[in-house]
């Protein structure tokens, strides 16, 4: 205990070139180059490198006192726009002039968009500060101040992370991270088609939400009947599968079987088809004039055509099986090499007692496979829920009544989808994003944490 | 007595053994069924979507000649040739995303490393078409929406995830022992030279899986291409114009050239899938060990 304190104590004297310090510490000098970036830089005689970090702020504060710049969309953000697009009789020429208009929607972007900006300089400031004043005490104690090619050479040794992280960063921050702050921010809006709300739109708090966990607003009774079917359909998704596979890999595994690779490969060969390929197949097989009724039809089995994805109980049950069809190939390829590993001995211990070959497979081989395999079932669960191809592809979410606005077997994500694409409810899609993501941390984070093998890391080893 | 009891054991492990294999041999066909129906019928002579028979009754290689040289409607070719090209640049871009992230998490330590993980996991639980929308008009602010500039827009979608989907190739790069780091920073190698020369060499599987994994992103995708490309149909990918095939108007028409390029397209994306399992068989076996 005591050594961890000194440990910590060591480790915050270790960084005497921290923020507090420079601060504290640094003087003028410091506290001027807080004011202008790189002036620390200038003063030890890194004049290039305070010249750059000069340049970044000077382009931030240009970004900012434009006139369509960074602090005319902040201003505009609390409002998101009033005026409306107008039109105005010219008298000269005798025409009407369309006036442009706010947008809510490109105000909301580029000021999420200006915010993150200021962020990404912060950092930099933070760095050029504690910098500056790290090159300034070097100078003071005599040693000797980087020059500024050493300082390149170190972008590709010592700081070589900031060199490889830099452009995906960027990318992650401008393709990801923007537009998912964005879309959070429209949950708490009244952006949709309803009310003509598309162009112009304002802030109104959680009532989105309210409406969405409300099961006595039409929309809530939606959202509820959806989070059941997805929780239902992920669940028999994962865990068919997972089960039926690990049999049917036992089953090539066995002793007996010949031909194991023959089996495997027919199986494993269906996963390496794009899956909106064998799926628009699928469907095009199952609808009512479809080879498959054609067929039971034909050979009198059938008087009428099946309602694979006319009835609602008989959609359910169809995406299902065929998501079988998606699944099983790849529990057997995740499940052989597992299978293999599992200690003879533990089959041996099984059959001296006795054990005939159902109990073996509960009591040695499934606990061994939840044991191994709970962070694959938790990626399956997860990804069953937003399983988006095989909803999408097969049913599209059939049947649907006309004043629903999801059908009966669709997603929490393809709902999602239907609402933004399709029917401009933005302001819906993403509650439903913020929801499924909590959905999704819930359920891995309590999955996880009470799987054995979070709890006894070390439990069959 | 006891050779009857042995020829008992005997005939009953015959039966279980034939069952076995005949419950494999229905479970191919049920499997292999609809792969072997789409080739069949890429051969199709008979128009429309639906036929009243299983088999076609007549077979020709009209289908995929009339889909290269009918460019009149869905310019398939065209389509092709676009996916080909935004799929390798995408491979190349979010291969070297990948692997820079993978090294700096992997085999570096600094002060950004653990909250960036942590970051790049929660990213990953929220649903991807939740932004798709938001993404559009990005793009579309920098201009990336028109013209020419759309295959580079689809590019730098597909390679934007990359800075979360680095767990794998990182899970990779764990298992090569550090020693072998420590051995070049003796050396004197600067920890560029490091990873170009000791780290790079020795992640050829997971390179090639993560190299040929990107590649097939584009081919597979059909949902952002469509969005990023809207109307332009002089920059749809394959996946886009096999999608367009099946809608109402076309479909009738088209079906038969939609199983054909459907089999044009799965065939070299098969092929490279099953090159990749090696890889990733390779790789998991690698993350488990260390």
């Amino acid at each position: 205990m005591r050594q961890a304190q000194e440990v910590k104590l060591s480790s915050i004297e270790k960084n005497p070139y921290s923020l507090r310090c420079a601060l504290a510490k640094g003087g003028w000098r410091a506290w001027l180059s807080c004011l202008i970036m790189g002036l620390g830089n200038v003063f030890a005689g890194q004049i290039l490198k305070g010249l750059l970090f000069f340049m970044v702020e000077a382009a931030l504060v240009t970004f900012l006192f434009l006139p369509q710049g960074g602090f005319h969309w902040l201003s505009m953000l609390p409002s998101l726009g009033w005026l409306e697009q107008g039109k105005v009789f010219d008298e000269a020429q005798g025409v009407y002039i369309y006036t442009q208009g706010h947008q809510s929607q490109l105000i909301l972007l580029y000021g999420v968009a200006t915010v993150v900006a200021i962020a990404f300089v912060l950092l930099i400031w933070y760095y050029s500060v504690t910098n500056g004043y790290k090159v300034l005490c070097l100078k003071k104690a005599g040693k000797k101040v980087p020059t500024f090619r050493e300082d390149m050479a170190s972008l590709l040794d010592k700081n070589v992370h900031i060199t490889l992280m830099s452009p995906p960063l960027i990318c992650l921050c401008i393709f990801t991270v923007v537009p998912l702050i964005y879309m959070m921010c429209m949950a708490f809006t009244n952006y949709s088609k309803i009310g003509d709300h598309l162009i112009l739109f304002d802030w109104v708090g959680l009532d989105n939400f309210k409406a969405m966990l409300n099961a006595g607003s039409s929309i809530g009774r939606e959202f509820w009947g959806v989070l059941g079917w997805t929780v239902i359909w992920a669940f028999f998704a994962t865990f068919l599968n997972f089960f039926i596979g690990t049999i049917v890999a036992m089953i090539i595994n066995r002793r007996d079987t010949r031909l194991k690779g023959l089996w495997r490969g027919c199986l494993c060969v269906t996963i390496a088809v794009p899956q909106f390929v064998s799926l628009l197949v699928m469907r095009s097989m199952l609808q009512p004039q479809g080879i498959i009724n054609q067929m039971l039809m034909e050979w009198g089995w059938i008087n009428e055509a099946l309602p694979f994805f006319t009835n609602t109980a008989w959609a359910r049950v169809t995406v299902i099986i065929i998501n079988l069809w998606v699944g099983i190939p790849y529990t057997i390829m995740q499940v052989t090499g597992i299978l293999k590993n599992i200690p003879s001995e533990q089959y041996e211990a099984a059959r001296i007692d006795g054990a005939n070959p159902i109990q073996e497979f509960m009591n040695v081989t499934l606990p061994y496979m939840i044991f191994v395999m709970t962070p694959y079932i938790i990626t399956q669960f997860t990804g069953n829920i937003n399983n988006f191809n095989v909803i999408y592809l097969l049913s599209g979410g059939a049947p649907q009544s006309i004043e629903n606005t999801a059908g009966s077997t669709d997603l929490l994500v393809t709902w999602l989808y239907k609402l933004s694409v399709d029917q401009q409810k933005y302001n819906l899609a993403a509650v439903i994003g913020i929801l499924t993501f909590i959905v999704l941390s819930i359920v891995s984070l309590v999955t996880y944490r009470s799987s054995k093998s979070y709890k006894e890391e070390e439990g069959f080893r | 007595m006891k050779k009857k009891r042995i020829s008992a054991a005997k005939t009953k492990r015959i039966c279980v053994n034939s069952f076995v294999h005949v419950f494999l041999a229905v479970m191919c066909v049920v499997w292999l069924l609809p792969l072997v129906w789409i080739i069949l019928h890429s051969f199709r002579a008979e128009p429309g979507q639906f036929v009243r028979t299983l088999l076609p009754k007549t077979y020709t290689l009209e289908n995929y000649k009339r889909l290269f040289t009918e460019t009149g409607i869905i310019n398939f070719p065209r389509m092709f040739l676009n996916t080909l090209f935004v799929a390798t640049c995408t491979c190349l871009l979010s291969t070297f995303f990948v692997l820079s992230v993978s090294y700096c998490t992997s085999r570096l330590r600094f002060k950004f490393r653990k909250p960036y993980m942590n970051i790049a996991m929660i990213l990953n639980l929220f649903p991807g078409f939740m932004s798709m929308i938001a993404v559009y008009f990005i793009l579309k602010a920098f201009g990336l929406t028109e013209g020419a500039m759309i295959p580079f827009a689809m590019i730098l979608c597909f390679s934007a995830g990359a800075g979360t989907g680095f767990y794998i190739v990182k899970g990779y790069m764990d298992t090569i022992p550090k020693a072998l780091d420590e051995a070049a920073y003796l050396d004197g190698a600067t920890r560029w030279q490091t990873f170009t020369k000791i780290t790079l060499p020795m992640c050829k599987p997971i390179i090639v899986y993560q190299l040929i994994t990107s590649f097939m992103g584009p081919w597979l995708d059909f949902v952002m291409a469509k969005l990023i490309a809207g109307a332009n149909a002089k920059y749809f990918t394959a996946s886009i114009g096999l999608w367009n095939m099946m809608e109402k108007e076309y479909v009738y028409d088209w079906f038969t050239r939609f199983a054909a390029g459907a089999v044009l397209v799965s065939i070299p994306i098969s092929i490279l899938f099953l090159y990749t399992q090696k890889f990733y068989q390779e790789a998991m076996s690698g993350s488990v060990k260390g």
